[in-house]
């Protein structure tokens, strides 16, 4: 479409602007035609179609009319289209700003998640709204490790997803072991299973890596589903134990002691529980933020993000690369795979039903739509990607076309992901001495 | 000159070994039926700056490519001398001939990590020692005061070497927003954060301006005098060549033409043949100049 609509300052290029409307006239068409313009109603004889062609008109029209005011406000005073950014310098204003939202914003976020629970508002409804957005959060997290860092596109994140929880839900089942056994024993397996992935994938790259792990994930899920002696197939694993707080079990009476309300001499309220897990999701999610924020600072971190900026000039500097993917792959894998026995002591049933390629889908665009590396970002976009689509449930069939939009409009406004800042892992102290001595010994 | 800094351990090393730094024998790598390098031999040595030279397609990258690993030649023996221990750098890895033989290289095209800023391109290079003192990650994750020393070290190291290069004020940029000849420097500085006996230069000249040149000069001679490392480097640029090097080899079709100090090079017949051509009535065999002195002839 004509991009320059105004020739000079203040005229307007008449002819332009129209063509330009035209064309938003004709996609509109193309898209209103079919959403808008069929129906499908019920007929004696079955399914017949409505067509409401007078709808489509309006559609067209509403979209001509729009496009034409918008040349309007680009052409007097209005900002022009935003541009990409280009790359800013580490330690801008941008830095400056990022660096007070670090400072400030996290703790603030964290002692906010801390205290919600005791907050007026927080009913069933909306606490269990938080452990869904803690959890996607805390997997967006343990992605953010091989996608924003090491910048290996995994499509098939939702394996170890899908590992961790049948881990917990069958050692449970045939052991009869607690949640906190299970829990850093499905983290492993999970972790194992991240470096089963990672040993056949490590000459590729970008599209063919992503075609490797989305193919990854759906065998992991059709296995789930087909080893039924096993998994249990499509039924799944129901009866799948709650997490005890040190032997305290969140239930009205117990045979194996005192309960939570029992010993602490509370009434029986059956939001113990879902607090008490929302505390447990809590507490995962910063544990594997503070382990990324740790890794990022440590060689092995700065090895995965040169090993995402440059692979070749990496192996010219002694890098080893298969080391150095595979704990990506690894550690990735083991805070989904605690996410994973998270979800399935919270459900209490899983069954491949619920490790399908969509969760995978989800969890990237909360990494990519964040910026890539950006651990707050992470947080802001599951908000929006998984709280909104709560907030949005009141627009009914409405729901994902309001979602789509507002992805579309983010992805416009800032296209590379909400906050795409990267504060540099170190910086040099200023030296000591104005004069330094040449460092003979460290620099032979 | 034998600098104030130098390592003592490589002046006896190099006192006890006899043989060169690097020695190349036989080498011959060929692509299907393509033959890029053509049995070629040489020697470098420490605190020596030796040049290849050659007109473009040569077969000068790929030299280097064989010695740093990323292409495994199809004949020949690559030696490296590292205090007295024998490295083949044809059986070896590439991130391993860094990691184990201390052979650093840099690159045609620049290969810096652009979005990392200039401090940490720096300390990125010393992954392998840091590796160490973090004890495979874990002492550093709990933040163990073996490792924080290590890391000291490390950005002091990266102080040192960004104060030669004139980068000190900009050390926290992104490398990709520094202009081009500062990151061609930088290129070079990280591969010295390695800690290499040997770094192999690709065209670190391209590109810059004459002071930019002049100062790369300073840097390199800086490099062989004071760390007493040998110093291997491919250039066009032949102010730079036979400005610095003491040793150049000139490479023409993959084969060696010649092979000496700069000037004993500058005046080659082979070389200069190489360069500018040659006349081509002495390329045609005689029966052929015959045959056409006999055609114009007859025609006439």
């Amino acid at each position: 479409m004509a991009t320059h609509v105004r020739t000079a300052e203040g005229s307007l290029d008449l002819p332009a602007i129209l063509k330009d409307c035209l064309m938003t006239g004709l996609v509109v068409f193309a898209l209103a035609a079919p959403i808008i313009g069929l129906r499908t109603i019920d007929t004696p004889g079955g399914l017949g179609i409505d067509y409401r062609f007078d709808d489509v008109a309006f559609a067209v029209l509403a979209g001509i009319v729009g496009r034409f005011l918008l040349n309007l406000y680009w052409a007097y005073g209005g900002r022009r289209r935003p541009k990409a950014k280009t790359e800013e310098i580490a330690g801008g204003r941008a830095g400056a700003f990022m660096k007070k939202v670090g400072l400030y914003g996290g703790p603030a976020a964290i002692l906010f998640a801390i205290a919600m629970p005791m907050l007026p508002f927080a009913d069933r409804y909306t606490l269990d709204v938080a452990i869904l957005v803690l959890t996607y959060i805390m997997l967006g997290w343990g992605l953010n490790i091989v996608v924003g860092l090491a910048g290996l596109l995994d499509l098939g994140y939702v394996a170890f997803y899908a590992v961790g929880a049948y881990s917990y839900a069958l050692i449970a089942a045939h052991f009869d072991w607690s949640f906190w056994v299970c829990l850093p024993l499905a983290g492993l397996f999970a972790a194992f299973f991240g470096v089963i992935l990672g040993f056949p994938v490590l000459r590729l790259r970008g599209d063919y890596l992503a075609i490797v792990t989305l193919g990854f994930g759906e065998i992991i899920r059709v296995v789930l589903l087909n080893w039924y002696e096993f998994t249990g197939g499509p039924d799944g694993v129901s009866g799948v134990p709650r997490p005890s707080l040190f032997g305290l079990e969140f239930a009205r009476s117990s045979s194996d002691g005192p309960t939570f309300h029992q010993f602490f001499g509370l009434e029986f309220s059956s939001l113990h529980r879902i607090v008490f897990l929302y505390y447990v999701i809590l507490a995962l999610a910063l544990i594997t933020n503070f382990v990324t924020l740790r890794l990022r600072k440590l060689p092995i971190g700065r090895a995965w993000e040169a090993l995402r900026e440059d692979e070749i000039a990496c192996r010219s500097l002694g890098i080893n690369p298969t080391n150095t993917k595979l704990t990506a792959f690894a550690i990735g894998a083991m805070f989904g795979g605690f996410a994973g026995s998270f979800f399935a002591t919270r459900q209490g049933f899983i069954s491949p039903e619920s490790f399908t390629f969509i969760e995978s889908a989800v969890i990237l665009a909360i990494v990519v739509l964040g910026g890539m590396g950006s651990q707050i970002g992470v947080v802001i976009a599951a908000i929006f990607l998984i709280g909104g689509t709560e907030v949005f449930r009141d627009l009914e069939q409405y729901r994902m076309l309001a979602f789509g939009g507002a992805m579309v409009l983010i992805m416009i406004w800032k296209p590379r992901g909400l906050l795409a800042h990267r504060e540099p892992t170190l910086r040099l102290p200023p030296s000591r001495k104005p004069e330094a001595a040449p460092l003979a010994g460290g620099a032979s | 000159m034998i600098g104030l800094f130098a390592d003592p351990r490589v002046a006896t090393a190099a006192a006890a070994a006899d043989a060169a730094l690097l020695s190349v024998e036989h080498l011959t790598m060929r692509f299907g039926g393509l033959v890029a390098i053509d049995d070629v031999s040489f020697h470098a040595a420490r605190r020596e700056i030796t040049a290849i030279i050659g007109p473009n397609g040569a077969g000068k990258t790929t030299v280097f490519n064989c010695l740093t690993g990323f292409y495994k030649p199809t004949v020949g023996r690559l030696t490296l001398n590292r205090e007295g221990t024998l490295f083949y750098l044809e059986r070896m890895e590439d991130f391993r001939i860094a990691q184990e033989a201390h052979v650093a290289r840099t690159f045609q095209n620049i290969r810096l990590f652009p979005a990392m800023s200039v401090l940490e391109n720096l300390v990125v290079a010393q992954h392998n020692a840091l590796m160490r003192a973090s004890v495979m990650t874990f002492a550093g994750l709990f933040g163990l005061k073996r490792y924080r020393d290590a890391e000291k070290a490390a950005v002091e190291k990266a102080r040192y070497w960004l104060e030669r290069i004139n980068l000190a004020d900009r050390a926290d940029w992104n490398a990709g927003n520094l202009p081009y000849g500062d990151q061609r420097r930088l290129e070079i500085a990280r591969a010295m954060c390695t800690e290499p006996v040997l770094l192999c230069l690709d065209e670190p000249a391209a590109g810059l301006n004459p002071r930019e040149s002049a100062e790369l000069n300073e840097l390199l001679r800086f490099i062989r005098d004071e760390h007493g490392i040998g110093v291997l480097l491919i250039e066009h640029d032949m102010s730079v060549v036979m400005e610095i090097s003491d040793h150049v080899i000139v490479l023409d079709y993959g084969r060696k033409i010649a092979d000496g100090s700069p000037e004993a090079v500058r005046s080659d017949p082979n070389v200069i043949k190489a360069y500018l051509g040659e006349d081509e009535a002495d390329e045609l065999p005689p029966e052929i100049v015959a045959d056409l002195e006999q055609k114009t002839g007859g025609e006439a």
